[in-house]
């Protein structure tokens, strides 16, 4: 892993009238990392990530994602990254062909680049004959596989998960995350949110957050040391659970 | 650039694709146009009558083949006593009875007078008014024709009507200029309210927020379709009244054509901005057609002249846009007016789609935050 800081975030802090969503974080993401972001319900990760991807505001903070400053630049940001989200994401009307095309021209790409990298991303799923099919004809688990490869085809330096794998089946599960590992491996950051704490120990480094505030950070190896726990689930219930202290 | 018109052609396949957007937006104003021009027509045509001739003589036969030939009237049953009536009429084919008293073409040439009755069928208000008007009237000219022949003395005057802009009455010159006004709304507030909402209750729309595309290129993008169809519906029904009706737009096409993109463009608005209060699609819906498309119809002066309704409704009528879209159409069409005389309305109309915008706009930030 190269040290070359992607996100830097420093003192963020959101605040929504006098509740505070997000309270002075601090941290950075490096590149070609799986960074795991990790919360109950209501932690303030979805606010988090609004802000990295130059949805929302912060009220406070420096924060850079890909070199550009999220107050001042969120439209260069918005070009260099990926987002999916936990909704699924791709028009059911329209083919998979007419999907690809549609968020590769969104991401300004050249129609014979989409061209070519649709040829690649249906051979990588085993999936070329089937081009032509309306998404809303296809299994979940595909769909959800295939919003990931769409969500990278613009081959961003960041992209973002929100709950990527909600709903789907634990084979699928898998076959998603070995997804995530080639598109890690080939440089481009992954910031996965996750409900799922197995998916959490998949991570190279995890973040917990907790009413508002990173709790804790640093490689699942290294927490279930410094927690003296067997599994990263025993780590975020000793220190996420609601009304609790962090400890 | 590019990305924006990638994005329109997405949209305009959401529309291809779905059936039923596509009956709304062509079948709708077709069966529309056709329904309100041939079904709700407000003309008499063959009406059925029936004869309670108590007389049976030459000029009560004149009569009842005067009303016959008139084009307005068939012929029903001759009835042979007065109980046939009431059993006439309720069977609902025959719309009138024409009843002649006894002696009546002796009496009308000794006396001067006779009398004949016009039974109606009142449970349909407005057609036993024009079935007895047209009746009256019928009798009327043929008791011209006797005092003319006769040389009479008296001097009767005579009034002659005219019916400007619409001689004939037609009900279409009424019906076509509010089909399009509530066409549009519903076009365009409705079907824009529901595609965007549905992007945010399918997620879509947080990706496109995150993607480069600006927000106002989203919304651009998803309207744009819906202002180029509207458009294609309102030649769509301008031709359709104008082959199938004979209906003729007799001020400026340009000026009609001119307005109709405002008043799109307005109803657009609207529909943006439904789309930033409504939650889900039910919503959206909900808020189109009870809030928007029901006061439109009874409210606009569409079917009720404004000027009959209690005060309150006046005034709700005056924050309803289709109400000033109408009067401009009305007086672009059938009166042949030019901008001068609609100029307020056009003034109305484009404060609406300002206001419209705004808030929208203030509605959409509130959300981003």
């Amino acid at each position: 892993m190269t040290n070359n800081t992607v996100i830097s975030v420093r003192n963020l802090v959101k605040k929504f009238g006098s509740f505070t969503a997000n309270d002075n974080l601090d941290f950075e993401v490096y590149q070609g990392e799986i960074f795991g972001f990790l919360g109950a319900n209501g932690a303030g990760k979805t606010t988090a990530l609004r802000i990295l991807s130059g949805l929302s505001e912060p009220t406070l903070g420096e924060i850079t994602v890909a070199g550009y400053d999220a107050r001042k630049q969120p439209e260069q940001i918005k070009k260099n990254i990926g987002y999916m989200c936990q909704k699924f994401s791709l028009y059911g009307d329209l083919t998979v062909k007419e999907n690809i095309m549609l968020y590769g021209g969104i991401y300004g790409m050249k129609k014979k680049l989409i061209r070519e990298r649709t040829g690649s991303l249906l051979k990588r799923l085993r999936f070329e004959e089937y081009g032509d099919r309306l998404i809303a004809d296809l299994p979940l688990g595909l769909k959800q596989k295939l919003a990931f490869l769409v969500a990278v085809l613009h081959e961003p330096k960041i992209v973002f998960l929100d709950e990527p794998t909600g709903g789907v089946d634990p084979v699928t599960r898998r076959q998603f995350w070995e997804m995530i590992y080639e598109t890690a491996a080939g440089g481009i950051t992954v910031f996965v949110t996750t409900h799922y704490m197995d998916e959490a120990e998949y991570c190279d480094r995890v973040s917990i957050m907790s009413e508002g505030k990173i709790v804790a950070l640093d490689t699942p190896a290294e927490l279930k040391k410094q927690y003296q726990v067997k599994t990263v689930e025993e780590v975020f219930i000793k220190i996420a659970r609601p009304g609790k202290k962090p400890g | 650039m590019k990305r924006f018109l990638g994005f329109v052609k997405k949209e305009f396949l959401h529309i291809f694709r779905d059936v039923r957007t596509m009956i709304i937006l062509f079948g709708i104003p077709a069966v529309q146009i056709l329904l309100f021009g041939f079904v709700v027509s407000t003309d008499l045509k063959n009406a059925r009558v029936a004869f309670l001739d108590l007389s049976g003589d030459e000029m009560t036969q004149k009569i009842s083949d005067k009303i016959c030939s008139s084009g307005f009237f068939r012929r029903g049953e001759n009835l042979l006593n007065s109980n046939d009536i009431d059993r006439v009429l309720r069977g609902n084919k025959i719309k009138a009875v024409i009843v002649y008293e006894k002696d009546f073409g002796r009496k009308l040439i000794s006396e001067g007078r006779a009398a004949v009755s016009i039974i109606a069928d009142g449970s349909e208000p407005n057609m036993a008014t024009l079935t007895t008007n047209y009746l009256t009237a019928i009798i009327a000219d043929f008791n011209r024709e006797l005092a003319g022949r006769s040389a009479a003395k008296t001097l009767l005057v005579q009034p002659e009507v005219r019916m400007f802009y619409n001689p004939s009455l037609k009900g279409q010159f009424m019906f076509v200029p509010g089909v399009i006004t509530l066409i549009m709304i519903l076009i365009c507030a409705l079907m824009t309210s529901i595609t965007i909402t549905r992007e945010k209750e399918f997620g879509t729309m947080e990706v496109l927020l995150v993607s480069p595309l600006k927000p106002l290129q989203i919304i651009l993008g998803k309207v744009l379709p819906y202002f180029l169809l509207s458009f294609v519906d309102v030649i769509m029904i301008l031709l359709l009244s104008w082959f199938v009706f004979g209906l003729p737009i007799k001020g400026s096409l340009l000026l009609l054509l001119a307005e109709s993109m405002l008043y799109i463009f307005m109803s657009l608005s609207l529909g943006i901005l439904i789309s930033t209060a409504a939650k889900n699609m039910q919503q959206a819906i909900f808020i189109s057609l009870v809030g928007m498309l029901l006061p439109a119809v009874l409210l606009s002066g569409f079917i009720f002249p404004i000027e009959n309704m209690p005060k309150i409704y006046g005034w709700v009528s005056a924050v309803l846009p289709p109400r000033y879209f109408i009067t401009i159409i009305k007086n672009i069409m059938i009166k042949g007016t030019g901008f001068l005389y609609v100029w307020k309305e056009t003034l109305i109309l484009m404060i609406f789609t300002l206001v419209f915008i705004g808030l929208s706009m203030k509605n959409f930030k509130i959300r981003l935050q």
